[in-house]
C-alpha cells in the first residue's frame, strides 16, 4: 500500500512538471497584472498560494486596482470560480468513498484546471497521492511564477511567453482526446462543445458575459443535454 | 474607505476554497441517479474542449501558430502520446513557426 502511494505521488510530480512550467509562464503575467494593481511581490505571491486560481486572481487583482468593496470581491470569486465546483463535484465520484476527509481538504486546496484535467484521466479510481504529487510540482510554479513576474516584469523574450502558453492546451487535449478514440459520444462532444464555445466567443449576444460565467453556462448546458441523450452504461462511470 | 489587501486577499483565498472543497467533502457516497452520474462524467470533457477554443488561438503571438499547435496537439493525443509529449510538442510548433512567422 505505502508502495503504491509513493509511486502514485511520484508519477504525479512527473506529470506535473509540464503543468508546473506553463504555470511559471502564465503566472508572470498574472505577476505584472498584480504589480499594476498595487500590490507587492509577498503580496501577489501569498494570493497565488493561497487561491491557486488563474481567472479569479486576475478578476481579484482589477477589484483590488479599483478598490471594490468586500462584498463584490466574494461575489466575483463566486462567479469566476464556479466552474471550480463542478470540477470538485466530478472529482468526488473519481475518489474512492472511503477517502479520509484529510485527503479531502488537501485535494480541495489545489482543484484547477489542469490539476482536475490529469486527475480525471488516471484510469480507474483516483489515489490521492498522484495528485498530491501534481500540486507538490505545480503549485510552487504558481507561486514562484507570480512573484517573479512582480520584480522582474517582462524578463522572458516574448516568443518564449508565446511557445509555452499553449502548454496547458496541449495538456488538455492529451486529457480529452484519447478517450474519444473509444468512445462515440466523446468523438462527437468534444468537437460539439468547441464549436458551440466559439460560437459563444463570436455572437455579440453573449459579449457581455465573462469568459469564466461562458465556460460554466456551456458546461452545464451540453454536458446536461449528452446526460440526457446518452446516459452512460455501468461500467463508464471510472474513465 | 480604503481596504486592507491582505483581507481582500483572505476574502479571495477562503471564497476560492469554499467553492472547491464543498462538493469534495459533502459528496461523500456515489451518486446513484443515472442522469447525474452522466453528467459528471461528461463535464470534464466538455469544460476542458470548452476551455481550450477558441482561447488557445489567442494564447500565441499568432493564431497560425495557435492553429497549428492546436491541430498537432490533437493529432498527438490520438495516436497516443504522453501528456508530457503533447504538451512540450505542441509548444515547440508555436516556437519553430513563430521564428518564421512573426
Amino acid at each position: 500500500m505505502h508502495q503504491t502511494n509513493t509511486s502514485w505521488f511520484l508519477k504525479g510530480m512527473k506529470d506535473g512538471i509540464p503543468i508546473s512550467l506553463g504555470y511559471l509562464a502564465v503566472s508572470f503575467t498574472l505577476g505584472i497584472a498584480a504589480k499594476n494593481a498595487g500590490l507587492t511581490a509577498f503580496q501577489a505571491m501569498l494570493t497565488s498560494l493561497t487561491n491557486n486560481a488563474s481567472a479569479g486572481e486576475f478578476a481579484g487583482f482589477t477589484l483590488i486596482a479599483a478598490n471594490a468593496s468586500y462584498l463584490e470581491m466574494a461575489i466575483m470569486m463566486i462567479v469566476a470560480n464556479a466552474r471550480y465546483l463542478l470540477m470538485s463535484c466530478s472529482l468526488s465520484q473519481k475518489i474512492s468513498p472511503s477517502t479520509p476527509l484529510i485527503h479531502r481538504f488537501l485535494i480541495g486546496f489545489d482543484v484547477t484546471d489542469e490539476i482536475f484535467g490529469i486527475s480525471i484521466s488516471v484510469p480507474g479510481k483516483l489515489t490521492p497521492y498522484y495528485t498530491f504529487g501534481a500540486i507538490a510540482v505545480a503549485m510552487p510554479g504558481w507561486s514562484i511564477g507570480t512573484y517573479l513576474g512582480v520584480v522582474m516584469g517582462n524578463i522572458l523574450p516574448s516568443n518564449v511567453v508565446s511557445a509555452l502558453s499553449v502548454g496547458l492546451y496541449g495538456m488538455f487535449l492529451a486529457v480529452i482526446i484519447p478517450p474519444a478514440r473509444k468512445n462515440k459520444v466523446l468523438a462527437i462532444l468534444i468537437p460539439s462543445s468547441m464549436a458551440a464555445s466559439f460560437l459563444f466567443s463570436k455572437l455579440s449576444i453573449f459579449a457581455a458575459l465573462s469568459s469564466g460565467m461562458k465556460i460554466i453556462i456551456l458546461t452545464v448546458a451540453i454536458a446536461f443535454i449528452a446526460a440526457i441523450l446518452f446516459p452512460i452504461k455501468e461500467d463508464e462511470h471510472d474513465a | 474607505m480604503t481596504h486592507n489587501t491582505y483581507i481582500y486577499i483572505l476574502i479571495m483565498a477562503s471564497v476560492t476554497y469554499l467553492i472547491r472543497v464543498l462538493p469534495l467533502t459533502l459528496i461523500r457516497k456515489e451518486i446513484k441517479n443515472k442522469t447525474l452520474r452522466s453528467f459528471l462524467y461528461y463535464v470534464p470533457y466538455v469544460t476542458l474542449a470548452v476551455m481550450t477554443f477558441p482561447a488557445i488561438l489567442d494564447a500565441t503571438n499568432s493564431t497560425w501558430s495557435a492553429m497549428a499547435a492546436l491541430i498537432a496537439g490533437i493529432l498527438l493525443a490520438w495516436f497516443g502520446r504522453s501528456l508530457f509529449q503533447v504538451s512540450v510538442l505542441s509548444c515547440l510548433v508555436v516556437f519553430i513557426l513563430e521564428l518564421f512567422l512573426c
